[in-house]
């Protein structure tokens, strides 16, 4: 019993205190080490402040842990507005006796220092603080105005030093942020002090596109997550995403959905694609790649799923007309709030703001299936491996709620086509390629499957006709050494026809002759028997009159020797 | 100890010129407070005689007092009056700092 405790104990994770900050606590595996200070850091603008305050707010709201918000930049007025826009009522939980803050302002053209000090006020100040409201959190933002406005720098680091410890021996959570240095991790070299968890926070531009990242740069005694993380700020506060899971461990479905084309389901063995998978559809300008990518949204809302259509390119609207016009109403589901649309363009965020948005709102719609067209667009906004990281990184996350996804990729022109210009064909389930074929003066679309996991998928060309209601497979005509598509089809097709009709009709008149023949043979053969029987009476006929005239005679002999009485 | 104690210094004259009101603010009876405290008496007695009051406030027993004046380090000396409001920090063993942050002494 004893020895099944102490094994128990030894497992025991370290104690963590959740943040409330979405993606943080996932990438931490529970938030910030319990009862230990917490150094975040990172350069002007790059949200430290928002996320003390938000660990502050949430513990309030969503934990119960009253906590302590001591600023030395920004009054207590300030960061209330500045936070009001992020929904957070800080004045009222002031009010409730669950926050205090405090403002530390430090004018140093006011001080004087004359020998030694220490930073007991701080202390007494930050202890008052946390006994008036019970805190169990408490955020320090930006330590580092210290070091600006008191001298002596060495009285400084030991007293930190001490404030680190005394926040332990309190045994709140805290957050302390910092100032990130020239080339070292914070200015003044704190997180020697701070040693359980360092959370870096980024803001670079890149191609005039801003991006924020997160990282956790150590968190000692617990394993955590240690990329970057794109990061951002929106009217809910801080998210970081922990989209790019490390393993890939998703569960899969044997489950089946349909294409909705029946004859594209036909040649993925009968049953279309599965569900949660990734299915990419490339092709050039034209081929009818949203077309194919809406039937599937169509059908998905038609059984009664979601759907959400992230269009890069296309207003809802316009997809809604073009959709209409080959016979799919995709209006009637957005009006039952089955499909939803969202129409951005690509270059109207960063890329984490994208991916960010498309975790949002997936989280908030939960659809059955995801269409993005096209992807493409998104090239415009980053670089390609950049793109790629990003897709892989949404279609992991989409793969593991078990959502199918439809990716839409032009081609350009002159590429190949077995290629997708992100290269994320290797991230494909399934691969429909959809291309263009010219002949005798006419543009007509082939669709094959290039590529489709775990199903025994068709080999054959089609020809994928658009029509007024609706979407077609044709199978094209395959003749020696050619394959015909549209009206060279149709006109080989009716040619084949004219010859079946010909050589049908041929052999209708053969039967007939023969039929004919046979009659003619019937009646000579009639007559001949007819002749025969003849022949047979007359012989018998002939016979008979034989005798009768050997009776004759011999009767006329014997008369005859009567009379001359002969002997 | 200190408390209030140099009170009685204050009310000794008033007559001349500026009244100077300062606030001492310690955190518990350190050595450095103690030292700060008779630093400061000495230094006022030899600069301020019979016109400065000096009122020694113990965080500990009064913690909230320390936001008004902004104290953080300990000790502080804060001069209310005359104005404009000025603040020195440390043991106040560097004399001459001292009076060049009370303005008793141009600074160079």
């Amino acid at each position: 019993m004893a020895n099944a405790l102490k094994n128990r104990v030894s497992h025991i994770q370290l104690d963590k205190c959740k943040t409330g900050i979405s993606g943080l606590d996932e990438i931490t595996e529970g938030g910030l080490p319990r009862g230990r200070p917490t150094l975040v850091c990172g350069a002007a603008g790059c949200g430290k402040t928002l996320l003390a305050m938000e660990f502050i707010v949430r513990g309030i709201t969503e934990f119960n842990e009253p906590g302590v918000f001591m600023s030395f930049e920004e009054t207590a007025e300030e960061l209330v507005k500045n936070v009001a826009s992020l929904g957070f009522d800080v004045d009222g939980l002031v009010r409730r006796k669950k926050l205090a803050m405090d403002y530390v302002r430090i004018e140093r053209s006011e001080i004087e220092v004359t020998g030694e000090y220490d930073l007991e006020g701080l202390f007494v100040r930050l202890g008052s603080a946390i006994d008036a409201v019970g805190a169990k959190r408490v955020a320090l933002d930006t330590i580092e105005a210290l070091f600006a406005g008191l001298p002596n720098e060495a009285i400084l680091r030991a007293e930190l030093r001490r404030l680190f410890r005394w926040l332990k021996d309190k045994g709140v959570t805290a957050i302390i942020t910092v100032e990130q240095g020239q080339n070292t991790l914070t200015r003044h070299g704190l997180e020697e002090y701070v040693s359980d968890c360092v959370i870096f926070l980024d803001h670079r531009v890149h191609n005039q596109v801003a991006t924020r990242r997160l990282r956790v740069i150590k968190y000692r005694g617990s394993k955590h997550g240690t990329n970057e993380y794109p990061t951002l700020i929106d009217e809910d506060g801080l998210s970081v995403l922990p989209i790019s899971s490390l393993e890939l461990n998703y569960p899969v479905s044997e489950e089946r959905v349909s294409s909705g084309i029946g004859r594209l389901d036909a040649m993925m063995g009968g049953k279309g694609y599965y569900r949660g998978s990734s299915i990419l559809i490339s092709g050039t300008a034209g081929t009818g790649k949203t077309s194919l990518a809406a039937a599937f949204a169509d059908k998905t809302c038609r059984s009664g799923g979601r759907c959400l259509y992230f269009s890069f390119e296309e207003s809802p609207e316009q997809i809604l007309r073009n959709m209409r016009s080959i016979g799919i109403d995709l209006n009637r589901w957005r009006k039952k709030g089955l499909l939803r649309f969202n129409s951005v363009r690509p270059t109207l965020f960063g890329l984490e703001m994208h991916l960010a948005s498309i975790h949002k709102m997936v989280k908030d719609f939960k659809p059955q299936s995801v269409i993005m067209d096209p992807l493409t667009n998104m090239m415009s906004i980053g670089e390609a491996d950049e793109v790629k990281a990003m897709f892989t990184r949404v279609i992991d996350f989409l793969k593991s709620q078990g959502i199918t996804t439809i990716f839409t990729s032009l081609t350009a022109g002159g590429d190949a086509l077995e290629q997708s210009e992100i290269g994320i064909s290797s991230l494909m389930d399934t691969w429909l390629l959809v291309r263009m074929l010219e002949t005798s003066g006419e543009r007509n679309r082939l669709l094959y499957i290039l590529k489709s996991r775990g199903m025994a998928h068709s080999n054959q060309m089609r020809e994928f006709v658009l029509s007024d209601d609706g979407i077609k497979l044709v199978d094209v005509y395959i003749g020696p050494g050619e394959v015909l598509t549209g009206s060279a089809r149709l006109g080989q097709e009716s040619q084949d026809r004219a010859k079946a009709l010909a050589a049908e009709q041929a052999t209708a008149v053969r039967r007939r002759e023969l039929d004919q023949e046979e009659a003619n043979l019937k009646n000579q053969a009639d007559t001949i028997a007819a002749r025969m029987a003849m022949i047979k009476a007359e012989r018998k006929a002939a016979k008979q009159s034989d005798l009768h005239r050997l009776e004759q005679v011999e009767k006329n002999q014997a008369g005859l020797a009567a009379a001359r009485k002969a002997d | 100890m200190k408390q209030r104690k140099a009170d009685k210094t204050a009310s000794k004259s008033r007559e001349s010129k500026e009244h100077w009101d300062l606030r001492l603010y310690v955190a518990g009876q350190t050595a450095r407070a103690v030292a700060a405290f008779a630093n400061l008496q000495k230094i006022c007695e030899d600069h301020l005689p019979g016109q400065y009051r000096i009122e020694v406030i113990d965080l500990l027993k009064n913690p909230q007092l320390a936001k008004g004046d902004q104290i953080l380090a300990v000790p502080t000396l804060v001069r209310k009056l005359p104005e404009p409001v000025r603040k020195i920090i440390g043991d106040l063993s560097n004399t001459e700092r001292v009076l060049v942050g009370l303005d008793l002494r141009p600074r160079d």
